[in-house]
């Protein structure tokens, strides 16, 4: 299994379809976050009632919501704050996580026992009830669902990095690195790491999807990024006052999310298959 | 009239060719071999007759069973004589019975499915079935899962399960391969002795010869999906005609080059040894049994005592939890002992630091069995082999680091334009040719070879220990060579010590602890393991008496019938 | 097996012992002076005093939280400082409408899932699996709260089938609470049953190419009978580990999709509690919720032993 390059990814793009697929939404929402830091179509924070609940139009691509804001401009802030949460969440979950999954797989005994107990401890804070509690003390805001949701990433990647290190810790060629007379950190970072950085990757994408569905629950019920920053969730929450009259205001949050979600999952899902030798074994 | 007739059987999966045109009979009440190396298509063969091949498997040509064509039978059909009418018993008894059923429930349900009869019945039927093959329900109950069998005692429940509808023909494929080789004995003969009594036909595959010769009334020989000769055992083996089963045979016999003089020592007790061990204790911390009690100590080094002579090539045997592999691991310095001492050229490996340390290291390198696990699939083969000369940091440039890398790959027959190639671009026995190489970059004096031929067939598996031996003369390497494998180790070794439950019970010269073993264990052990040449003489014998044609006939092409007339 | 059992108990009280001392120490020693949290910056000195005095905070924070674990296994969680009742009885009201809604949120999944994840491990490749696989992704993709405003719309505002929200109360009969339960209900069971079909999918497909497998079929077992007497059981190990990780997804969607229907529960409870800062509505909220995912994982391990005999003597 090479290194991954630009004509591996092009290949894997043509024999992958679900790579394919999802590597090109996920480019999509990115782009559309990472165009909303210099350019929407609309400002958001300015309120034009006279433009209110306005169809799909020229001007408009996907209409007004109730205080004559462009809905275009919103999802795209929305997509920044929702990729911005799951992301920070992920890295917290992996720079935590995965250390320690790694300590616990060295050095076994009591360490492992407790940073075993430890993520069982943590897996009992989901991040709904971690926000409730953060949101109590502290008030709501961005932070409060990043903190929430990487705090129930730590033991997932904790577990992820446990478990490929034990398997490859008893591989021959681990102990022949010992043999080499190569450190405990050093066979870790040549042998290990590596090896299991492509477990660590499609998890890192299934906790990114997570993280957006995470992120949208807790925005919905106020828990999450604050006005004037467009949050999909509170998208929803607001379009659902406006159900009887405007229900389209439901439609493209929704839609955004089960997009962003799906490719991310996609994109997974072509990574896995990419990734793992055992596959490329039977192929090749 | 054969029982079962295989005619120009040829399968292909995913339009990949596995077999071509295999034809063989087997007759009531006999014993057929069918031999190969991993490849061959011996287990296909067998999965064609249950018609239980893979997924994008095609077969064409007849499976002639009880004058029906197994390859037209309807799916409802095949159900009623699987099992029934043939039954099979598989590789690896470890995985081959269901994690989360009773023995008795898994032995019932063939009883139960094909003839219809109560649970109650069947499980009468079942325990009876586990008196049969020698787990009596009294010390085995039929409440047991499979996890509380060995693996000796699972195969023996597989075979209760493939015999309990008393089926015409038997099928076993490598039954006893995962198995020790005292185990082996014991569950061949449980197969032959059932065989016998049920008049049962039994189809064996396996890859050993010895095996075949000892079990089956006619052997044939397969290559790349095709039978290139078959004939009765006796006749067949005293006769090979084609060049392939000729190889073969003279693989399976093979012994390197021996040297002039052995290096022994007893002859040379003034010969400062490379390494030293004495009174070696290792033990593991077993799980808890109560929350109250000290967890109890498992001992799996024993007060093991013994020198390794420079250039000497020592023989360790036993079998598997015997302790070999721990012991290998505290003389490459993995595992600190809990007692007693190792040293390595007069220094201990556990208390030496710094350059001493790497000093130590390097001298004594490291050769494993799985040519598949024993490399980072991730890095190349330059990498690989360079990895020891971490030890040289320091001391030598990229220059010399790549010198030395170029000359261990051709000291093992290989390219230095190797060096930029993946693992698994390389086939297991040269796989096991970088393993070699990587052991000897550091210019060691002893390398731990950690049944380094067992994963590999047995044409492969002569060129390594070839390889091995030249090495040895060459460089004046020593050898601690661990194997399960007896001829293996009669092939490579001055001397040998056998071990048992932690325990060195036998050391000596290796003819003379083989040809007249004095402890038990070593008695059990050499008579256990089965030998080709005694076996073929054996059938011979038989089969002159019996007045068998010498030669059936020359079956060498593919579509040619194999078999009585 | 009562071995395992017992020891499992022990660390289920162990985790719960440490949960709970998060929560008191995330509640009660964070904030510093919660009495002054709860009253908001404006509040008078006096009444912050008096507010402290009544809660007991000028006890040592050890104390405070032995007081309050022990309060809890007699039953009582507190007075409710907004409602002025006693928590417990303000919980016990609102669990009276999560609990039943939950439960039939997991039975609908697993009710959905199973068959739909066994007819498409039995034809694997084919059209039947590669539609339901498809449709699953989508599945679980689907926000459940955004999912729950669709029903809303297609069923209360479109059809009039069903009320829009609101919860008539057990005194209504159990019909008309049932059927304000129903869409809830669907909108979490539909992207649960998604994901639970997906590995319990992977998991028969993995399962059916074990060697006990053939083992089975060569014993002249028919493909079918083989999936359902030696697949299915095993498949299940896997399973469970999900089924008891979707119970705390389960909480968290309960919680929020009661928002979405207005239903009077513990989620409706625990944000009203939020905006009028009333901490101990929050943490015996919080508490119970953690506890009955602990007390779940639990029980999950206890079903791996019933299900894998192989854990029983560990």
């Amino acid at each position: 299994m090479a290194a991954i390059t630009p004509a591996s990814v092009a290949r894997a793009m043509r024999e992958n379809r679900s790579f394919a697929v999802g590597a090109a939404i996920t480019a999509l929402v990115l782009l559309a976050a990472i165009l909303s830091l210099v350019w929407t179509p609309y400002p958001i924070d300015q309120l034009s009632v006279a433009d209110k609940l306005k169809g799909p139009s020229a001007d408009h691509l996907l209409g007004t919501d109730h205080y004559g804001r462009d809905i275009l401009s919103m999802l795209m802030i929305g997509a920044r704050t929702s990729i911005a949460v799951a992301l920070v969440a992920v890295g917290i979950g992996i720079v935590i996580g995965v250390p320690l999954g790694l300590l616990g797989a060295a050095r076994g005994g009591w360490i492992d026992e407790g940073i075993m107990r430890f993520n069982d401890l943590v897996f009992a804070f989901p991040a709904l009830l971690s926000a409730v509690m953060i949101t109590a003390i502290f008030g709501p805001g961005a932070v409060n669902a990043i903190v929430a949701i990487g705090i129930f990433n730590i033991p997932v990647f904790a577990r992820v990095a446990r478990g490929g290190a034990l398997a490859y810790k008893s591989r021959e060629f681990v102990m022949a690195a010992q043999v080499a007379g190569k450190g405990r950190v050093r066979i870790i970072a040549e042998h290990i790491l590596p090896n299991i950085a492509n477990l660590l990757i499609v998890q890192g994408t299934i906790q990114f999807s997570l993280g957006i569905l995470a992120e949208a629950g807790l925005s919905y019920v106020g828990l999450g990024a604050q006005p004037p920053v467009a949050t999909w969730g509170r998208m929803l929450n607001e379009a659902q006052t406006m159900m009887a009259f405007a229900p389209q205001l439901a439609l493209y949050p929704g839609l955004a999310i089960v997009a962003t979600v799906m490719g991310l999952n996609l994109l997974g899902d072509g990574l896995r298959d990419i990734l793992d030798p055992k596959l490329k074994r039977r192929v090749g | 009239m054969p029982l079962i007739a295989v005619n120009r059987l040829n399968l292909a999966i995913h339009d990949k060719p596995i077999l071509k045109g295999v034809s063989f009979r087997i007759s009531r009440g006999e014993t057929l071999g069918l031999v190969g190396e991993s490849g061959s298509g011996k287990s296909m063969t067998a999965l064609a007759m249950m018609q239980l091949l893979p997924h994008g498997a095609e077969a064409s040509g007849e499976i002639r069973f009880r004058k029906k064509d197994v390859l037209q039978m309807p799916e409802r059909e095949l159900c009623r004589m699987r099992g029934r009418r043939i039954g099979m018993v598989f590789q690896e008894p470890m995985t081959a019975l269901n994690p989360v059923k009773t023995i008795g429930a898994q032995i019932s349900e063939s009883l139960i499915w094909h003839f219809r009869i109560s649970r109650r019945e069947a499980l009468d039927r079942a325990g009876e079935l586990m008196e049969r093959v020698g787990l009596p329900v009294s010390r085995f109950p039929l409440e047991r899962y499979p996890h509380q069998l060995s693996g000796g005692q699972r195969q023996r429940v597989v075979i209760a399960m493939a015999i309990a509808c008393k089926p015409r023909l038997l099928i076993a494929d490598e039954p006893t391969t995962a198995l020790d080789v005292t185990i082996q004995a014991q569950i061949l003969a449980l197969i032959k002795e059932i065989v016998k009594k049920d008049d049962m036909s039994l189809l064996l595959i396996s890859h050993d010869l010895a095996v075949v010769a000892d079990m089956a009334d006619r052997v044939a020989i397969m290559k790349d999906g095709e039978i290139v000769e078959s004939g009765p055992t006796g006749s067949l083996f005293e006769n090979l005609s084609h060049p392939y089963s000729r190889s073969l045979f003279e693989a399976s016999n093979h012994v390197p080059q021996k040297r002039v003089r052995p290096v022994l020592s007893i002859a040379r007790r003034r010969t400062e040894p490379l390494v030293k061990v004495e009174g070696l204790v290792r033990n593991y911390a077993l799980p808890r049994r109560s929350l109250f009690k000290k967890p109890p100590v498992f001992t799996a080094v024993d007060r093991v005592s013994f020198n390794i002579l420079p250039g000497q090539s020592l023989g360790l045997v036993g079998e598997s939890g015997c302790g070999k592999s721990t012991l290998a691991r505290a003389i490459l310095g993995l595992e600190e002992p809990n007692g007693g001492s190792i040293s390595v050229l007069g220094r201990d490996p556990f208390s030496v630091r710094g350059k001493e340390r790497e000093e130590v290291h390097r001298s004594v390198q490291v050769v494993f069995q799985d040519p598949y696990g024993s490399f980072n699939p991730r890095h190349k083969i330059g990498r690989v082999v360079a990895e020891p000369l971490f030890l040289l940091r320091g001391e030598i440039d990229e220059g010399e680091k790549r010198r030395r890398v170029e000359q261990a790959l051709s000291n093992v027959g290989l390219s230095p334009l190797d060096m930029e190639k993946y693992p698994h671009e390389f086939s297991g026995g040269q796989r096991q040719r970088i393993a070699i190489a990587r052991a000897l970059v550091t210019e060691p004096r002893l390398i731990v070879a950690d049944e380094p031929v067992s994963a590999l067939d047995v044409s492969i598996r002569a060129q390594i220990l070839d390889l091995l031996a030249d090495l040895r003369d060459k460089l004046g390497l020593a050898y601690l060579f661990i194997s399960h494998d007896l001829s293996v180790v009669r092939a490579i070794t001055d001397e040998v010590m056998v071990m048992s439950a932690g325990k060195i019970v036998e050391h000596g010269p290796t003819a003379l602890v083989f040809d007249h073993p004095r402890h038990p264990y070593t008695r059990l052990l050499v008579s256990a393991a089965p030998d080709l040449k005694t076996a073929i003489k054996r059938r011979a014998k038989r089969e002159r008496k019996a007045g068998v044609m010498v030669k059936e006939k020359t079956a060498t092409g593919a579509g040619e019938e194999a078999g009585e007339t | 097996m009562l071995a395992y059992v017992l020891k499992r108990s022990l660390s289920l009280f162990a985790t719960l012992a440490v949960a709970t001392a998060v929560v008191f120490v995330v509640l009660e020693v964070l904030p510093g002076d919660p009495a002054a949290l709860m009253l908001g910056v404006e509040a008078r000195e006096d009444t912050i005093a008096a507010l402290h005095r009544q809660l007991g905070l000028d006890q040592p924070a050890l104390s405070r939280y032995f007081t309050w674990l022990a309060g809890m296994i007699t039953g009582d969680l507190g007075t409710s400082y907004t409602y002025s009742v006693p928590v417990s009885e303000l919980v016990g009201e609102r669990l009276a409408v999560t609990l039943p809604l939950a439960l039939m949120a997991l039975l609908l999944s697993v009710v959905i899932a199973f068959p739909v994840a066994v007819v498409a491990a039995r034809n694997r490749g084919r059209a039947a699996d590669t539609s339901i696989m498809a449709l699953t992704q989508v599945g679980i993709a689907v926000p459940n709260f955004w999912f729950a405003i669709l029903l809303v719309y297609v069923f209360a505002v479109a059809l009039r089938l069903v009320p829009s929200g609101g919860f008539p109360g057990w005194s209504a009969g159990a019909g008309a609470a049932f059927q304000a339960l129903i869409l809830p209900a669907v909108a979490l069971a539909l992207p649960q049953a998604s994901i639970l079909a997906r590995v319990l999918r992977s998991a028969l497909v993995d399962t059916l190419h074990e060697d006990y497998i053939r083992t089975a079929r060569a014993k002249g077992l028919t493909r079918h009978a083989a999936l359902w007497r030696h697949a299915v059981r095993n498949a299940l190990i896997p399973v469970l580990t999900i089924l008891g990780l979707q119970f705390s997804f389960l909480i968290a969607g309960t919680i929020i999709i009661e928002n979405v229907f207005y239903l009077p529960g513990i989620g409706r409870l625990v944000f009203q509690a939020i905006t009028q800062r009333d901490l101990i509505v929050v943490k015996s909220v919080v508490v119970l919720l953690v506890a009955s995912v602990v007390i779940v994982t639990f029980l999950v391990d206890i079903a791996y032993a019933a299900v894998d005999p192989r854990l029983r003597r560990r």
